[in-house]
């Protein structure tokens, strides 16, 4: 479904990513793990578009997506929950939603989408910025979804959450991959939350993979402090 | 009495001019963060086409509300896409290059249509106030500005096209992780724009006359009432407008036009010290 060989990056001349290689499967949930500054976020951007590849290649379903634009790969069925969640802030929630509608050209079904997150319904006019974090991520979510993506990318939705949304966020998670059947490629620094998810956690350190673990072994003393050591 | 409601004609007439004048530099500037230094040569198109067409035989309405629009949109186009595009987000390149846009026009113009003042009669007549007399084409022009805010409100509030610009003005990178295009939002915006100021040019044209030169005498105010105006697009636009038009025209009826000009002016400046981020720069924040 998304396949990266030997992908470079950089900010201005500072090197980010230096040689990532990355195959998701369709229907596969991978766990990105690493510390700040990594450049998790960087590789997110990468596969949108949004930082531009120095270098190597990214497939997505098969196609050669590495020189195409943001909203290119967005129509392609790459779905993005950025970093900070970008939520449209002057926007009512409604209206965030259907941004993601009418970005990827697809018929608004608002209704349908919220059946999934009932927290968001009486927050439908309410305006965007006005939403707690946790609020957000869902409405950040919920607005991916609209545009019937195949593949999300997600970054760092805990950050900033309070643990009784953390574990809706691994509710909805969960059955995005299991009932929606979605490929979802999830970056994170909390252990937990993607030792609960994933399928294959990959370990990112200095712009490249540095190893990859079962979600079990995050659990392992061992492997958390040489994680934690590095 | 009738005093009073030649005098409420005049301030909303010049309301009407300065919402005319304004409101596709408005657009332009407040979704796109583009100045556009070519927008007086802009309006000046708009009364060329208009006045062109009309002595081509075409019914001055239809040159006036259809073929200026259209002209000075497709030039907005093909400006878009060949200067602003290539100068997206870096703003002195954008002034200068606008700039350099707004003498290309001036010269072509005047290249064309000599250093003269080209007018065209305005259409309807006038109405009799008791010892006053009004010109319907102006009470005309009052109704198309609030109708041209109307419809603008409406688009950008109840369309897909509407809604899309909106978010794209918010967050344009976040919109195109949604699938938008950014550059396409933008040529659109710039044309739509761009068609508004022909709109405006042509409407003018049949009170004021067109000169290859006269965008000078526009773009002044323009900006004015677009700065003054703050973030909220069509509110600012609105208030400013209103304000300015209001003031100019009540001292240009109680005393001369220069004095008008010049409190207009004056009260931008005042309002620019109290409230530097323009009318609509906190009070309305996230209003359109
Ligand atoms: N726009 C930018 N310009 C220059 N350097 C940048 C920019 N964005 C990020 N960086 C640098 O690139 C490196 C990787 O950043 P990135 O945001 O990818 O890290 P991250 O792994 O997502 O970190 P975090 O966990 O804090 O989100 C960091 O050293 C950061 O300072
Ligand atoms: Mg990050």
């Amino acid at each position: 479904m998304l396949s990266v060989t030997d992908l470079h990056a950089r900010y201005g001349r500072i090197p980010i990513l230096n040689g990532i290689r990355l195959e998701v499967a369709a229907g596969e949930f991978v766990g990105v793990l690493g510390h700040n500054g990594m450049g998790k976020t960087t590789l997110l951007k990468a596969l949108m578009g949004f930082v531009p590849a120095q270098r190597g290649r990214i497939l997505f379903d098969g196609v050669d997506v590495t020189h195409e634009p943001p909203y290119a790969r967005a129509r392609r069925g790459l779905g993005y929950v950025p970093q900070g969640r970008e939520i449209f802030p002057g926007l009512s929630v409604r209206d965030n939603l259907r941004m993601g509608f009418v970005g990827r050209g697809t018929e608004e079904r608002v209704d349908a989408i919220l059946q999934m997150f009932p927290r968001l319904i009486p927050l439908l006019d309410r305006r965007g910025g006005t939403l707690s974090g946790g609020e957000q991520q869902l409405l950040a979510i919920a607005r991916c979804l609209a545009g019937h993506p195949k593949v999300i990318l997600f970054d760092e939705p805990t950050e900033g959450i309070q643990p009784s949304i953390i574990e809706e966020l691994v509710a909805v998670l969960r059955r995005l991959h299991r009932t929606e059947a979605l490929t979802i490629v999830l970056v994170e620094q909390n252990l937990e939350f993607i030792a609960e998810l994933a399928q294959r956690v990959l370990l990112i350190q200095k712009g490249a993979i540095l190893r990859e673990l079962e979600p079990e072994e995050l659990r392992q003393a061992g492997v958390l402090s040489e994680f934690v050591g590095v | 009495m009738d005093l009073a409601a030649v005098l409420t004609f005049e301030i909303l007439n010049g309301v009407a001019t300065l919402v005319l004048i304004s409101v596709g530099l408005a657009i332009i500037f407040g979704m796109m963060r583009v100045i556009n230094l070519a927008h007086g040569e802009f309006l000046m198109l708009g009364g060329y086409a208009a006045i062109v067409a009309t002595n081509h035989g075409v019914n001055i309405w239809v040159a006036m509300l259809l073929v200026a629009p259209l002209v000075v949109g497709v030039i907005g186009v093909i400006a878009e896409r060949l200067i602003i595009r290539v100068l997206y987000g870096r703003m002195i390149d954008t002034l200068l290059a606008t700039w350099g846009l707004s003498l290309f026009f001036i010269g072509i113009v005047t290249t064309i249509f000599g250093n003269t003042v080209a007018g065209i009669g305005a259409p309807l007549g006038s109405l009799g106030v008791g010892r006053y007399t009004i010109s319907l084409y102006r009470l005309v022009l009052i109704g198309i500005a609030a109708a041209i805010l109307a419809v603008i409100f409406v688009a950008l509030r109840r369309t897909r096209l509407g809604l899309i610009a909106r978010g794209t003005m918010e967050n344009p990178n976040m919109a195109a992780a949604l699938g938008v295009s950014p550059p396409r939002v933008y040529a659109t915006t710039f044309g739509v724009g761009a068609a508004l100021t022909g709109l405006a040019g042509g409407l003018l044209a049949p009170i004021s006359g067109v000169l290859p030169t006269v965008g000078a005498a526009y773009v002044a105010k323009a900006f004015i009432t677009v700065i003054s105006g703050g973030t909220a697009i069509l509110a600012g636009t609105a208030a400013a407008s209103s304000l300015f038009g209001s003031i100019n025209q009540l001292l240009t009826y109680f005393t001369t036009p220069v004095i008008g000009e010049a409190g207009l002016l004056a009260a931008a400046i005042l309002l620019l010290r109290a409230l530097p981020h323009g009318i609509t720069g906190k009070l309305f924040r996230g209003s359109l």
